[in-house]
């Protein structure tokens, strides 16, 4: 099991959510998040103080997903977020220990 | 049954109103000619100005509670937000109270040249019939309710300057102390026969007894307690520019009571102070944001907001003397000299005045009271003064903004230093940074 965790651009979440419904990933978690990589800030003027916000607002999106599901959940998560211009985002995988359904209690794939 | 009952008040308004003028020692002499006058014209309550005048004092209470408590509010951190509305909001409380117990005896009783007497303490001598000697159509107790409000604006007008970092029983400190010893023999010299009145400076609604007073109190203040933590290097920006803007709206509207109602009547010069303060605030908004526009490339809401009050507080020493086109030429500069109060001007004086309380009503105080001076010439379309010579008028003008600055000046500091050393001025730096709200007043404003 991975932790696929992407941060996109705000607007991109709908098309996101439906490409990873598409290939079978049914839960996920959404975050909104403030960040930045090579993509600039915006600067604001209030009367004589201005400041230059690095930050731009994000969304974190995290889906647990089987090892045969990784692959394919990269290539819509790529497809579905990606303008083209930067501050796209990022994909990151991260190997995931256990995984339990709270109302049940199952566990490992079962679980996800 | 209302006539009887008016002609009976009108009976013993006269009665009181000729019993104190006798009583008064020194200005017995003067009296009984003064009284004679009276009895000739019968000074007779005007239904009229009086609702007015009751609006009016209504209309600048919204300008304080909530308009400008709403206006600093919004310029602040949320962490402080609820610190800002009750400073207001207890300053509005505490100094309306102290007017009528003492401010009002001591602004508007007798003719000394800093300060008047204690004649009316507690309201003495004053009942519901009585009318005003001032104002002579309306009731004392109006005029009295009215003052208050003006008071009590002008030392909250001071808490945005020291914002988001002083102690809230310094605030109270600080408070008593200069509405005592700075607002009160403003408001005499200029308004209660003293000093500048005498001089013939011209100031209609408190230019210089509100607003540049006020102004140097802030800046006193913000050097005084020092800047904000992270000032300059942090961003501290607004939490809300939304009710900063329903902040300036609900001043705009309320100071057609401080400006209009400042005529003392329902009459021709209260609807010449009244569209005066729709047409200089609305140049100075333009102009501020038109300055705006071509010094960084956008206008904003925050410039609209702050032009609008530029424009008020320079129109607000002139309402009444000059014409309305004066008014706009008066809006036109006020706008852009007062976006210069609070950038250039604020950096060249490397102080963190929080709310702009000196780049707009220092600066836009200063303008207003010295083209007062300019624009009641009867060419101008003003209402001149007798034996009116622009460049005197003028001379008189600097006068009383030297003093104005003068006397705040020393009494802030003396003022500021007293807080300093009974209650402390300044929170530590712990609570400063957790936010006010919650040391303070043990209190958070937004809930996640």
């Amino acid at each position: 099991m991975k932790m696929v965790i992407a941060i996109i651009k705000p607007f991109k979440l709908d098309e996101v959510r439906e490409a990873l419904s598409q290939i079978g990933v049914q839960g996920i978690t959404v975050t909104e998040v403030k960040g930045f990589g090579r993509q600039k800030g915006h600067t604001e003027l209030y009367r004589g103080a201005e400041y230059v916000v690095d930050f731009l607002p994000k969304l974190k999106i995290e889906a647990a997903v089987a090892d045969d599901l990784v692959d394919a959940a990269i290539d819509a998560i790529e497809g579905a977020a990606r303008t083209g211009k930067i501050g796209d985002g990022k994909i990151f995988i991260q190997p995931l220990e256990q995984s339990i359904r709270i109302r049940t209690g199952e566990t490992g794939e079962s679980a996800l | 049954m209302t006539k009887k009952l008016l002609s009976a008040g009108l009976g013993l308004g006269l009665l009181a109103a000729s019993a104190a003028v006798l009583a008064q020692d020194g200005a017995a002499a003067a009296a009984a000619p003064a009284a004679a006058a009276a009895v000739e014209a019968v000074p007779a309550l005007s239904a009229g100005d009086t609702a007015w005048m009751l609006t009016s004092t209504m209309l600048v209470i919204l300008m304080t509670i909530p308009g400008l408590a709403l206006f600093y509010g919004g310029l602040v951190r949320s962490k402080n937000m609820l610190s800002v509305l009750a400073q207001v909001f207890v300053i509005f409380s505490l100094i309306t109270l102290l007017w009528a117990i003492y401010g009002y005896s001591l602004a508007f009783g007798g003719e000394g040249r800093f300060f008047g007497n204690f004649d009316k303490l507690f309201l003495l001598g004053i009942t519901a019939d009585t009318l005003s000697s001032m104002l002579k159509t309306i009731p004392e107790y109006v005029f009295v309710a009215f003052q208050s409000t003006f008071a009590a604006i002008t030392v909250a007008l001071i808490a945005g300057a020291f914002a988001e970092r002083i102690k809230f029983a310094a605030v109270i400190v600080f408070s008593v102390l200069w509405f005592t010893f700075a607002y009160i023999p403003m408001a005499h010299m200029v308004w209660g026969g003293g000093l500048l009145a005498a001089d013939g400076a011209l100031d209609f609604a408190g230019g210089t007894v509100v607003h540049i007073n006020a102004a140097v109190a802030g800046l006193v203040g913000a050097y005084m307690l020092g800047k904000r933590i992270g000032f300059g290097k942090e961003a501290l920006p607004p939490h809300s520019l939304t009710l900063t803007m329903v902040g300036a709206s609900l001043l705009w509207v309320g100071w057609f009571g401080f400006n209009a109602g400042s005529a003392g009547a329902a009459n021709g010069i209260a609807g010449l102070a009244f569209i005066n303060t729709i047409l200089a605030t609305g140049a100075a908004a333009l102009a501020w944001i038109t300055a705006e526009a071509l010094m960084r490339g956008k206008a904003s809401m925050l410039g609209a907001a702050s032009g609008a009050v530029a424009g008020l507080v320079c129109i607000t020493p002139a309402a009444g003397f000059a014409g309305p086109m004066g008014a706009i030429v008066m809006g036109l500069i006020a706008g852009p000299l007062c976006f210069w109060g609070v950038s250039g001007l604020k950096h060249m004086l490397k102080v963190d005045d929080v709310c702009d309380v000196f780049g707009v009503h220092g600066v836009g105080g200063m303008l207003g009271a010295i083209l007062t001076g300019v624009f009641c010439a009867k060419g101008l379309g003003g209402i001149e003064p007798e034996g009116y010579n622009m460049a005197h008028q003028v001379w008189v003008q600097l006068k009383s903004v030297a003093l104005t600055i003068a006397w705040s000046g020393v009494v802030s500091l003396v003022a500021y230093k007293i807080a300093a050393l009974t209650v402390g001025l300044r929170v530590s730096e712990e609570s400063e940074r957790q936010g006010l709200d919650i040391t303070s007043h043990g209190e958070v404003a937004y809930t996640r």
